[in-house]
């Protein structure tokens, strides 16, 4: 059974329930011909994706919705061969590149080509150029973009690129010169609210306002998230009502568990007990920025507002280093240390 | 033979000669459909704005029919592409485009052995030639080659090295021109080989020319000062000016009808609506003052409890709302640095945050841990901690 999330997601830009401005826009560049390449960013669960294949279809017609995986094998200039999936219809592809890692120029090279020096197979096709849709564009590497560059000038009779990124800031400004940015926002807690109760309308659901109210706010107006979490208290619950509570990820409650005990006590040993929570978490692909902002945000209400700038330095400090490092562990250890070093001394200056 | 060249002119002239022979029957009305910057891309040297003194430079020594190597370096969107390959055009002319130049950018392979073979290569075959005189007349048509390298700082060193040799052993006959962003990523004894060119960011009143005559024959209405914040929103660089214009003008509602073409005939449904400057810095991503002025506020001392909830706030917000970590640094700076009621010495503090904040975004750092504690840290210095 297919979640709600991807069952009643809108398919038209019509469809979509709030930012109409920018589906307008869309609409305009759409029927206007001379689409120009795009880079889509915006937070995750903004509804990126979304507005992408509605624009397609807006583009092309019903016919996009009509698409196929495709597995290739491209080889590097090592003789390595590298399988990549792609998905097409007959007008447009999607690609995730950063999926190879640093081969990822060479996909992008040899299929970018090779798609604008084919025509449209339909000869009715409603556009001239095929699109082809780039997920995760902020991390292609360096080289990949470069790639681009050319290719995004030469080929544009035959090529338009959507890239889809969470930020501009991995992408290198002779791309972002080529492109017309889109930034999606994420939907106000209002406009999630309406999503809800959309849902639960067509799924026969009973809507409780309480609950979709506080499954908007806590979802921190992240749609996907605010959906599924609606789902799992429908799926969990025989009878729902105002007050019923919404069951956090287990990884969530995870970290719940360590904030607590890195309240209570300031020890190396509980150092060590929080590590193997940690390694837990990062076995079950927790993204290790992931680990330290949900941890650090759970420890702010815990603390007090003097304390506060100071744990968020650090914690930023550590992110940075996790990025920058290869250890991840060593680094979210370092933040847990560092925290109950703060608080201790915070402590301390209070009884005297 | 006559038909044959025909054919070749014609698709040579064509814009970026990718279009082919049947779709140029079939749909030829859809041939120019493209993104305005491709449709706007100078033609000749002349059309290129800005650049005056390069232009000048390059106009002397076509009528010299000499070249020396050349290395073009400057910011994304400033003509560098443009400008070669109009040279190009302008010394062979659409026949001999093709067995004359050499275009190997950053989507071609080019390690160290290819670039040695593609280069030799094309450097040994025979220089083509035509006989009609007045094609002669019209294009200078010197005796050498050009090999233009685009995108060259993201060539290794090594492949730069190599290609010290192969530029001298065919200099009689070929002629190279590197393009680059940054200078520095080119290596000194490959550099210290070529006439340097820099390109600039466009100012004011050269872009403002391009860019309104595009409104013109796109029959585009800008209100007031709209050019402007065309200008100052794209930076300098041309490109993103002229596309930020043309998403402008879909959104007032400009719309192009088939069969349109740069002649400037064609109909537009000129709706009464104009570009204004919200729009365009809407288009452009910058954000909103009154957003950028609450976060201000929020950072400001006050005398009861700490300013943590009000900007962990405001930063959510911001952070839900996408508006990327670079711009909002961007117009944070301004706002801060202009503000005449903070003091030398804390506004010395702040910039030191600033420089550590926006080496952090290049790594690649969480852009809401990032900006909360920039946002954090200011607020601190503020009220004198
Ligand atoms: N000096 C200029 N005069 C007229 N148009 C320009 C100029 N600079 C840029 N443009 C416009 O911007 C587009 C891109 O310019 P071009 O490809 O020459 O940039 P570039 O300097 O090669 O940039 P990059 O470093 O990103 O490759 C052109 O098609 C044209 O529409
Ligand atoms: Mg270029």
């Amino acid at each position: 059974m297919a979640l709600i999330v991807d069952k009643h997601r809108p398919r038209s830009l019509d469809a979509l329930t709030y930012h109409d401005e920018l589906s307008d826009r869309l609409r305009s560049l759409a029927q206007s011909g001379d689409f120009p390449h795009l880079l889509f960013y915006g937070p995750s669960g903004a509804g990126k994706k979304t507005r992408i294949v509605a624009t397609l279809k807006e583009l092309y017609g019903p016919g996009v919705e009509k698409i196929k995986i495709d597995a290739r094998v491209f080889q590097t200039s090592s003789n390595r061969k590298l399988e990549f999936n792609i998905v097409a219809s007959v007008y447009h592809l999607e690609i995730t590149p950063s999926d190879v890692g640093n081969y990822d120029r060479v996909v992008v090279q040899d299929l970018l080509k090779e798609v604008a020096q084919t025509q449209q197979v339909d000869q009715s096709a409603r556009q001239r150029f095929k699109v082809v849709v780039i997920n995760e564009a902020d991390h292609l590497t360096r080289d990949a973009q470069a790639a681009l560059r050319r290719t995004m000038e030469k080929y544009s009779p035959n090529l338009r690129l959507i890239l889809v990124g969470e930020s501009t800031a991995g992408i290198i400004a002779p791309i972002r010169s080529r492109c017309l940015l889109v930034r999606v926002a994420r939907p106000t807690v209002g406009e999630v609210e309406g999503v809800l109760r959309g849902s639960c309308e067509r799924e026969g659901w009973e809507v409780r306002e309480g609950l979709v109210g506080r499954v908007a706010r806590e979802s921190g107006r992240n749609l996907r998230r605010a959906l599924l979490m609606l789902e799992g208290v429908y799926a969990q619950n025989e009878k729902v009502t105002d007050d019923t509570p919404i069951p956090p990820p287990d990884w969530e409650g995870l970290i719940e568990q360590i904030a607590q005990e890195i309240m209570a006590e300031h020890t190396s040993a509980r150092i060590l007990q929080v590590r193997s929570k940690l390694y837990d978490l990062l076995t079950h692909c927790i993204p290790p920025t992931t680990i330290l902002k949900t941890l650090t945000f759970k420890l702010m209400p815990l603390i007090d507002d003097d304390l506060k700038p100071e744990v968020i330095k650090w914690s930023a400090f550590y992110e940075h280093r996790i990025k920058t490092g290869t250890k991840v562990i060593f680094h979210l250890e370092a933040f847990v240390a560092k925290f109950m070093r703060i608080l201790e001394m915070y402590l301390m200056s209070m009884d005297m | 033979m006559a038909s044959f060249f025909d054919l070749k002119a014609r698709k040579a002239a064509l814009a970026n000669g990718a279009a082919t022979k049947e779709t140029e029957k079939k749909d030829g009305e859809n041939t120019r459909v493209q993104p305005w910057v491709e449709k706007y891309r100078p033609k000749t040297l002349s059309d290129v704005t800005a650049q005056d003194h390069t232009i000048t430079v390059l106009q002397r020594t076509l009528q010299a029919s000499n070249l020396p190597h050349m290395l073009f370096y400057g910011p994304p969107g400033t003509g560098k592409t443009s400008t070669i390959l109009a040279l190009a055009k302008e010394l062979y002319g659409p026949e001999l485009m093709k067995s004359r130049v050499l275009e190997l950018n950053a989507s071609d392979e080019r390690g160290i052995s290819i670039v040695r073979e593609k280069v030799k290569d094309f450097a040994r075959m025979q220089l083509t030639n035509v006989s009609s005189a007045a094609y002669k007349a019209r294009y200078p048509c010197p005796p050498f080659k050009i090999i233009i390298l685009d995108e060259a700082d993201s060539m290794t060193q090594d492949a730069q090295s190599a290609l010290r040799r192969t530029m001298e052993t065919y200099s009689k006959i070929t002629r190279f021109c590197l393009i680059c962003n940054y200078v520095t990523r080119i290596i000194d004894p490959l550099a210290s080989r070529c006439s340097k060119f820099r390109f600039k960011s466009l100012d004011q009143g050269n872009a403002k020319k391009r860019l309104e005559e595009i409104a013109e024959k796109e029959k585009v209405g800008l209100d007031e000062g709209a050019v402007e914040g065309l200008i100052n929103c794209a930076e300098g660089d041309l490109r993103k000016a002229i596309t930020y214009l043309q998403s402008a003008a879909r959104l007032v509602g400009a719309v192009q009808q088939p069969g349109g073409g740069d002649d400037g005939e064609d109909g537009m449904d000129v709706d009464k609506k104009t570009v204004s400057v919200k729009i365009v810095q809407d288009i452009a991503g910058v954000i909103p003052d009154e957003t950028i002025q609450r976060l201000v506020k929020a950072m400001r001392p006050t005398t009861l409890g700490g300013n943590y909830t009000p900007i962990a706030k405001e930063v959510e917000d911001m952070v839900a709302d996408g508006w990327s970590a670079g711009q909002v640094v961007t117009q944070l700076y301004q706002a801060v640095v202009y503000d005449e009621t903070i003091e030398d010495a804390q506004k010395n503090k702040i910039l030191l945050v600033f420089s550590e904040i926006d080496k952090r975004l290049v790594d690649g750092a969480d852009e809401h841990l990032s900006i909360l504690d920039l946002a954090l840290r200011i607020s601190g210095i503020l009220g004198g901690r």
